[in-house]
């Protein structure tokens, strides 16, 4: 693949496989309006997924289209950051999760939108508005149990504490992000990070929450090197067209 | 969650269609507060682009009248058509009135 439509199947897995992992809680949140909740930010996020892998393909020229990338590729070829394939655990954990990216993305959705490529403008313009609006959310539930009962704040405490430690890959900049970059279509994520810190920063405060302990980063899932969790997303969401290739309904 | 008490209270919920429409009953959600009640009246009835503006107000902020006083409040008006302005006409593209 070259490199820019290797730059839009990174946008595209990190919204899909958010999506589908969230996707998780539909029919178990706490409450039937959280329920709600979380299953719309999923469809966002399977949303922004299908534009992105849908452009991918394109760009790629091998007459691959998003149900093709998304179900019938392997797990190394997966380009994902290894946040958003980290466990649910326990609904405090989710919102750790969701906190933490909805907030990246909103960064770079808005840094996107002003690509000189039309296409992942356009994208980026309409998803921006769907993950200001996660970031409102998943920030408010931070606060929430934070500062809520001495258990819901034990609980965000380990659920902050779990994904810590893959937050700085989401800043790296490679060769690809590099490139694209370069080519006046990406963006520059490193440059992103004082604005994320400041924005996740105040949330705790808020929250009356530290900032977790700074761990040893774990990185490669740019370059397919996965948990062992993204190997049962897959084989959940890809069953159906492995075993009845082409399937519609 | 089959402790009442524990039970978040309950909302009200009104949504806007369109500008220049009132705002209408549609429902109720469970919440914590007014914030978490204009999130969840979102997340449950404006999926399908069905409003502009929400309200939400707590249930137990409204009263309501007395099902057995529904004889002496609504019943005396039956016979008084001439409140009605039914001697008007309405203008054709007016829709909303």
């Amino acid at each position: 693949m070259d490199t820019l439509a290797t730059y839009a199947l990174r946008l595209g897995d990190d919204s899909l496989i958010a999506g589908q992992r969230l996707g998780e809680w539909c029919g178990h949140a706490p409450a039937l309006e959280v329920d709600l909740s979380l299953a719309n930010v999923a469809l966002d996020q399977i949303g922004q997924a299908t534009h992105f892998l849908a452009l991918a393909g394109e760009i790629e020229g091998q007459g691959r289209d998003a149900d093709k990338l998304a179900f019938h590729r392997d797990v190394m070829d997966f380009t994902n950051c290894l946040l958003v394939e980290q466990p649910n655990g326990d609904f405090a954990q989710t919102i750790a999760r969701l906190f933490l990216f909805s907030h990246y993305q909103e960064l770079v959705f808005a840094a996107l939108a002003t690509s000189k490529d039309a296409h992942f403008a356009a994208i980026a313009a309409k998803a921006v508005k769907e993950v200001a609006y996660h970031a409102t959310l998943a920030s408010d539930w931070v606060v929430r149990l934070g500062d809520g009962t001495e258990e819901s704040r034990a609980r965000m405490v380990a659920g902050l504490d779990w994904m810590w430690r893959f937050v700085d890959e989401l800043f790296v900049m490679d060769e690809v992000d590099t490139a694209a970059l370069a080519a006046g279509v990406g963006i520059d994520k490193a440059a992103l990070r004082g604005a994320w810190d400041q924005r996740i920063d105040a949330v705790l405060a808020d929250a009356n929450l530290a900032r977790p302990a700074a761990r040893r980063p774990v990185l490669g899932g740019r370059v397919g090197r996965h948990s062992e969790h993204l190997g049962h997303i897959l084989s959940e969401m890809q069953f159906l067209q492995r075993a009845y290739p082409g399937a519609t309904w | 969650m089959s402790d009442a008490s524990k039970e978040w209270p309950l909302w009200e919920v009104f949504v806007r269609g369109k500008g220049g429409l009132s705002h209408r009953h549609v429902g109720s959600v469970h919440a914590a507060d007014a914030k978490m009640a204009v999130e969840h009246a979102r997340d449950t009835y404006t999926r399908r682009m069905e409003g502009v503006s929400l309200w939400v107000l707590p249930s137990s902020a409204i009263t309501a009248s007395d099902p057995g006083d529904a004889a002496a409040l609504f019943e005396p008006a039956e016979d008084k058509v001439y409140r009605h302005p039914t001697f008007y006409k309405i203008p054709d593209g007016i829709t909303h009135i």
